[in-house]
């Protein structure tokens, strides 16, 4: 089968900016979104660094359209924001027009509200207009609530890998594609920051708790970020004379089995999905221009991929950044946020910027990019994502011979 | 896109492991919240891993074992499961913790298991198994999606032997609060008098129910799995009635194939009505079967569905506790599933004879 899946449309939202334009301005000012916690009362406050979406929920509401009553949370919110914009890039006037999806994925869900509301929704004393975030609290909530707001009923569904899970979204629905099952599927994901997030990840002690410094020798862990990012993609019949901004030609999943939250030291996991999606793509690795990297700032998942991607792509790697200090480890939606920085990557021929890399890792051989470049031949990038549990994911977005 | 079931592992509010019984003894219960009977885990796991799982996690990964088992696979080309709440009990233990001690003492092993995709990547981590491993959250369509992603994935040609499943437990906290939107009924309801309940709301339940589906068709198979179709939000009978229609016919059936039809009545009265209708006329000719008063409402009750459906056409009976009206079949070659959850997500299962 050498059927082809189109990107059309792009979308998203995070800590540095509301929608696409806003976040190639912020690249272009090199400002990163990483700060102190705003949104949310904890003790992390003024502690642990986060990249929070400059937004209340209530403005995060306008911003989505809601403009009666809403019973949406702020993972909802983000995600509708950026699936509305990805609709409106693809030129999507006609929703029914063709057999549409959408294929969401978020790890935290609706738990940002859940973990403020929980004693109350215990105590059967207190009643009050917020018990209609109950339903809310699961993870499919979001999708439906994106899907409802943009008017998808052909197929829904919802992705949880951690912090694979929007790569993942996009593959199964490029798979879909493929297989004929649909012609348009807005695939991505979405992810608020939440006290649970944050506790959680600073109990397991690989919170920095200065400015993240993904791929650097001294790096300290990551910070927590927020977020979402869809992408339109379509089969060849429904993308016919629209403008294509890239094709997603590659895709591989695998599980490194190694340790319920650790990648293994050699990275076997992040090869292995690697090695698929260049085998779906018919690429090589030295086809690639440019890699999006996982690149977390942990100690653990830098060496695990620097030792995986040296490997692969036999210590030749190419130009290579991690986007994570500009917008912080938006957990379930950094593939679907990364996704649309490959596809903007490959439209503006540009490379982003690994900021705050000083010190050369010994275990690998490759430097990151350290400044915006602009006027590059990108071609084909490499996306990776990773997440607890093995899950291990790969894209690779190629320019379209098709132009308009 | 088709593959044969040439496994299961169950473990519901039934006795359904361990035995090649098919409900002739059903266990019948006086609460409105079902919970599993469960196996003995020192036969599926080391004692002190167990001791720090959370049961969902327990359940999962002994339901898959005895699919493993039964379907004499050993290493599936690919995991996919489906959980709408994921761990539940880990989720709620941190989250109290954070709540209780104002975000300090915490430690991550609540944490770390709380994560939706922690059976499939702790069953993966059992075998050592380094394939395709997805999790699917999608409320009613958390166990629906990975048994499409099984029947794509053998399409595709990238596997075999798919593991699929479906998985989630219910706590007494969460009870509680579902509670409050109106999830369960007030009153108690025994088991064998919910189908004629008329008040809203149902009872809980939970499960953990895998499956191995087979390119090949091999010497166990229960079922041939045909077809599965997500109708999502539908406006109207006549919606619900065209888009199984249109599964059919893809198969070159009409209603009249269809033999037996396993719906997920829940003795809720305001969405009992859409069974009642396809019972009552789109397949008048087919038997009725139901099977949510033996295991209780739950977003992946779906799976506890497929394994009655695959039980059915293996042993081409069906228990007296689940049948609805009279038999009007003569043989059973095409069984449908059409289940929905909360009226929203809906999903009909096409299954039939090997």
């Amino acid at each position: 089968m050498d059927k082809k899946v189109y990107v059309t449309g792009i979308g998203l939202i995070s800590a540095i900016g509301n929608n696409v334009a806003e976040t190639l301005a912020s690249f272009n000012d090199l400002k990163p979104g990483v700060g102190s916690l705003e949104h949310i009362k904890s003790r992390h406050q003024g502690e642990t660094p986060v990249a929070e979406v400059k937004a209340s929920n209530e403005e995060l509401a306008a911003m989505a359209g809601f403009t009666k009553e809403y019973k949406n949370t702020r993972t909802a919110l983000l995600g509708v924001i950026a699936a509305k914009e990805a609709v409106k890039s693809a030129g999507i006037t006609d929703i029914k027009e063709f057999r549409t999806g959408i294929i969401s994925a978020t790890s935290v869900g609706g738990m940002g509200t859940t973990e403020n509301l929980w004693m109350d929704y215990l105590n059967t004393e207190k009643s009050g207009e917020w018990l209609k975030y109950i339903e809310s609290h699961e993870c499919g909530d979001s999708t439906e609530a994106i899907a409802d707001s943009i008017g998808v009923k052909d197929f829904l569904s919802t992705i949880s890998t951690a912090c694979s899970s929007s790569a993942n979204s996009i593959m199964l629905g490029a798979r879909m594609i493929k297989q004929g099952l649909l012609d348009r599927v807005i695939v991505g994901g979405t992810d608020c920051l939440s006290k649970f997030t944050i506790n959680g990840f600073s109990t397991l002690m690989i919170l920095d708790k200065e400015h993240c410094k993904p791929f650097d020798a001294q790096r300290q862990g990551l910070n927590l970020g927020e977020g979402a990012g869809f992408i339109v993609i379509e089969s060849e019949r429904a993308a016919k004379g629209k403008e294509i901004l890239c094709e997603l030609s590659g895709y591989g999943n695998a599980n490194d089995a190694y340790h319920q939250t650790a990648s293994s030291p050699e990275g076997a996991g992040a090869y292995l999905a690697m090695e698929k999606a260049f085998k779906v793509s018919g690429l090589k690795p030295s086809d690639i221009s440019y890699i999006n990297a996982h690149g977390t700032g942990t100690q653990i998942n830098d060496l695990s991929e620097g030792t995986a991607l040296d490997k692969m792509f036999d210590k030749k790697v190419p130009m290579i950044s991690s986007t994570k200090a500009f917008t912080g480890h938006t957990l379930g939606a950094c593939g679907g946020i990364e996704a649309v920085f490959s596809v903007l990557a490959i439209k503006h021929n540009m490379v982003y910027p690994n900021l705050n890399h000083v010190n050369q890792m010994p275990e690998i051989s490759f430097t990151p990019v350290k400044e915006l470049k602009k006027n590059q031949k990108i071609d084909h990038v490499l996306s990776n994502s990773f997440g607890f549990g093995g899950n291990t994911s790969a894209l690779i977005f190629s320019r379209s011979q098709l132009v308009k | 896109m088709e593959a044969y079931i040439t496994g299961t592992g169950i473990i519901s509010p039934q006795k359904t492991f361990d035995t090649d019984d098919f409900l002739s003894d059903v266990v019948k219960y006086d609460t409105n919240s079902l919970r599993c009977i469960e196996p003995s885990y020192k036969d599926y796991l080391n004692p002190t891993l167990a001791r720090r799982m959370g049961r969902v996690i327990k359940m999962g990964i002994a339901a898959s074992s005895i699919c493993f088992k039964d379907s004499n696979v050993a290493i599936p080309d690919a995991i996919m499961t489906g959980t709408a709440l994921g761990c539940l009990e880990d989720t709620e233990k941190f989250l109290l913790a954070i709540i209780d001690n104002d975000e300090q003492f915490l430690t991550p092993t609540s944490f770390v298991q709380s994560t939706h995709n922690t059976v499939s990547a702790q069953i993966a981590l059992q075998l050592k198994c380094m394939n395709y491993n997805f999790t699917y959250v999608h409320k009613g369509y958390s166990f629906e999606s990975s048994v499409l992603d099984g029947l794509m994935t053998i399409a595709e040609g990238n596997g075999k032997d798919i593991l699929v499943g479906g998985h989630d437990e219910m706590t007494d906290k969460y009870y509680r609060v579902c509670d409050r939107v109106g999830y369960w009924k007030k009153e108690v309801v025994p088991t064998m008098e919910l189908i004629d309940s008329k008040s809203d709301g149902s009872i809980a339940g939970e499960g953990a129910a895998f499956f191995m589906l087979s390119k090949e068709q091999k010497e166990k198979c229960y079922a041939k799995l045909r077809s599965i179709k997500f109708i999502y939000k539908p406006e109207s009978q006549q919606e619900i009635e065209k888009r199984i229609s249109e599964m059919l016919a893809e198969k070159n059936l009409t209603a009249d194939d269809i033999d037996v039809v396993v719906y997920g009545i829940n003795g809720d009265a305001r969405y009992d009505g859409i069974y009642d209708q396809l019972k009552d006329s789109y397949f008048k000719n087919s038997t009725s079967t139901y099977f949510k008063h033996l295991c209780g409402e739950y977003q992946t009750a779906g799976s506890f569905a497929m394994w009655i459906a695959s039980m059915i056409v293996k042993t081409q009976s069906i228990p007296d506790a689940i049948m609805i009206g009279e038999k009007k079949h003569k043989q059973i070659k095409n069984v449908l599933i059409y289940n929905s959850f909360m009226g929203t997500d809906h999903a009909a299962f096409l299954l039939s004879q090997c």
